[in-house]
């Protein structure tokens, strides 16, 4: 049997969530980002499995997407590490809890 | 009969295939393309080890290493014994699990560089659609195992070594991907047996149409040479692993086996980047002349590879290391730059396709070499002085 | 059968690592999951047939952003939590639960949908010749678009984590890659702005 559709969704399903749990619950700001990256992937993974699966494989648009969508990651984790490699320089902390001079 | 020399590696798999079940026999093809590629890099290998001594004694004016057996040939055996009978030293401090895996993970993505080189005519493992995409994201997952391995270390030299060496490989990539854009641009294909393919025929009957006898690929050959010196941290650009400078760099933790694996996955990179520049440079596996084409196309490719790993060797026997920071503005100041201009090379001659006389083909050149060297000119004239430049030198008198 | 088995090594790999990478402690070791889990996701997309997607993967996510992360890493060291404190923040349940209410939100939908449980089509492919005339006819413009927004995020990334003149060096010590041969421009002491001469002198290799 191969694998079907909901698979694939799935496991999209389980990476974003341990993203998510990633980026909200640990302290560093870097690894936050890393979970934002592993969502993204997550998404990524859908668009595949849905044009792999889909009823028009012919007008490529899952691909596109998702290329378009790997090149926007790459300028998103390069501005935003240059941002927290400027705030250790600040501050000489990346940890979040420290990062609350805007709290009312 | 020369059909059967040319294609004797092919028939010889799907004779040995026969003897299979029809159901593992796409399994035994590929095991036995595995197992001709391990054999012959690894022979190749060791055969590098001991002419890069003896090629770099001569133009030291010195003999190589001449002890063991013939000639010294049989050195690698000895350097492959002393090897494994190495005492495997981990530091106490050391990450284990980290300083275990980097070896591997330098060596094992190496080897599937391989499968996507055409050896011959019908010779390549893959035929993948993207395959130079492939080749290239393989060697930028080997970045990895060397940070992997300086930090798992946890040794100050090593680490610096090991962030040199990746700023360093990171660097260089760019123009070396520059590089071979024109030639994706003119086979109209990222499929390297395409790429060969493109290079067939003859331009006015005697030149063949390689793509290096063009003016936008000589210069991206130069480029791309210059580029996999640095990315096999090879002389000049070896300060991340020079001995006088950092101790081994990033290496400077393991011994024996561990060491062996680091210098075969550095020596097995240098072999599948020259392959690449054979095969999208140099014509792959065609012949220099149409009387010649007897002779079968792996040994083509195989004098070819030969010529270029000289090549190599000469350099590192011939030129003095440069700095870090003379790397870094090398890379991004002047190669980055002209790898740019030379698209523009390949554009005004695909434009200027049409002109086919032998004056033509003259003024094609001209044009191609006129836009190339004013950059070159003023960019070098830009590097020449401050902090990367020459030295001013003073004395007492 | 070999497909139903790859996909679950696949799977697997990307998953433990991608949990790998949200809980170890060292910032190091978690860099270095995360590029082994996106290294998993590009084998998946290799065994959904998008073969160019799947490379690309490979040299973007594991041969650029892991290796930009593994350099903030290093560059802001000297912040690591001691060996007894949680590196997670107080309220690390809270995040948890609502990751698991995600979770159950996006999967339970997709379990009972009966739409969402068909086989693959025999053939998709995704050659690169198709992608290119895609991406230079129907996707022109978000292609001019990504040029440009790379183009601006470079420039904006070296400029805000440049080191400004004026400002004192952090206390990481020397810079790992700045080394200028020994013609450091120091300040003009009284002494040095007195004998121009040697301070020639001293700059020799």
């Amino acid at each position: 049997m191969n694998p079907l559709l909901s698979h694939y969704l799935v496991l999209s399903a389980l990476l974003f969530s341990v993203g998510f749990a990633g980026a909200v619950t640990r302290r560093s700001a870097i690894i936050a980002l890393i979970g934002l990256e592993l969502m993204l992937n997550a998404a990524n993974l859908n668009f595949i499995a849905f044009w792999r699966y889909g009823s028009n494989p012919q007008a490529l648009t899952g691909v596109m997407f998702v290329l378009f969508s790997i090149a926007m990651a790459a300028a998103e984790a390069a501005v935003g590490l240059a941002l927290v490699i400027s705030i250790y320089r600040q501050r000489k902390t990346i940890r979040l809890d420290n990062l609350d001079s805007l709290k009312g | 009969m020369i059909n059967r020399a040319d294609q004797v590696f092919v028939l010889l798999q799907h004779w040995l295939a026969g003897f299979a079940p029809a159901v593992v026999q796409p399994l035994v093809l590929m095991l036995f393309i595995i197992v001709g590629l391990m054999t012959v890099f690894g022979n190749c290998f060791a055969l590098t080890t001991i002419m890069e001594r003896k090629i770099l004694g001569r133009m030291q004016n010195r003999l190589g290493p001449n002890r063991v057996g013939p000639f010294g040939l049989l050195q690698p055996m000895a350097d492959g014994l002393k090897m494994i009978i190495k005492e495997d030293i981990v530091p106490d401090s050391a990450d284990k699990v980290l300083h275990f895996l980097a070896p591997l993970a330098l060596t094992v993505p190496v080897w599937l560089a391989f499968s996507v080189l055409p050896f011959g005519r019908n010779m390549s493992a893959l035929q993948l659609d993207a395959g130079i995409l492939f080749f290239f994201a393989i060697g930028s997952s080997s970045e990895l195992a060397v940070f992997m391995a300086g930090w798992s270390s946890q040794n100050k030299y090593s680490l610096v070594g090991a962030m040199r060496a990746v700023a360093q490989m990171i660097s260089y990539e760019v123009p070396l991907v520059l590089a071979t854009i024109p030639i994706l641009m003119a086979a109209s294909s990222l499929s390297l047996p395409d790429i060969v393919q493109a290079q067939s025929g003859y331009v006015l009957g005697c030149i063949p149409h390689w793509f290096v006898f063009t003016p936008w690929g000589l210069a991206g050959f130069a480029l791309f040479m210059i580029a996999a010196t640095a990315e096999s941290n090879r002389c000049p650009f070896d300060l991340p692993e020079g001995e006088s400078e950092l101790i081994a760099g990033f290496l400077t933790e393991y011994s024996g086996f561990k060491y062996a694996l680091f210098f075969l996955g550095e020596y097995l990179g240098l072999f599948a980047v020259t392959g690449l520049a054979v095969t999208l440079f140099l014509g792959g596996w065609h012949a220099p002349a149409s009387w010649l084409e007897w002779i079968p196309s792996w040994c083509w490719f195989a004098v070819k590879f030969g010529a270029l790993i000289f090549l190599f060797i000469w350099v590192r026997a011939t030129l003095p290391r440069l700095r870090m920071d003379q790397l870094m503005n090398f890379a991004w100041k002047f190669l980055v730059p002209l790898a740019l201009v030379n698209l523009f090379v390949a554009l005004a001659w695909w434009l200027s396709g049409a002109w086919h006389s032998p004056a033509g083909l003259g003024l094609r050149w001209l044009l191609g070499a006129g836009l190339l060297a004013v950059p070159y000119v003023w960019l070098g004239r830009g590097l020449r002085h401050g902090e990367s430049g020459l030295r001013q030198y003073s004395y007492a008198e | 059968m070999l497909n139903e088995i790859t996909f679950y090594l696949t799977a697997i790999w990307t998953l433990v690592f991608a949990i790998a990478a949200m809980s170890l402690r060292q910032m190091v070791h978690c860099a270095l999951s995360a590029a082994a889990a996106f290294a998993g996701l590009a084998l998946i997309y290799l065994e959904l047939n998008a073969p160019f997607v799947g490379f690309a993967q490979l040299l973007v996510y594991v041969g650029a952003i892991a290796i930009l992360i593994v350099f903030a890493v290093l560059l802001t060291r000297g912040d690591e939590v001691g060996p007894n404190r949680s590196q997670a923040s107080p309220s690390w349940l809270a995040g948890l639960a609502v990751a698991l209410l995600v979770l159950g939100a996006i999967a339970l939908p997709i379990l009972s949908s009966p739409s969402l449980q068909k086989v693959a089509p025999p053939v998709a492919t995704a050659p690169v010749k198709r992608i290119g005339e895609e991406l230079m006819t129907r996707y022109v413009l978000p292609l001019e678009t990504v040029g440009v927004l790379l183009t601006a995020a470079m420039i904006g990334a070296v400029v805000i984590a440049l080191r400004e003149e004026s400002e004192k060096p952090a206390g990481q010590g020397t810079s790992l890659l700045s080394f200028n041969g020994g013609r450091t421009q120091r300040p003009a002491t009284p002494e040095t702005a007195a004998h121009p001469e040697t301070e020639e002198a001293v700059t020799l290799p």
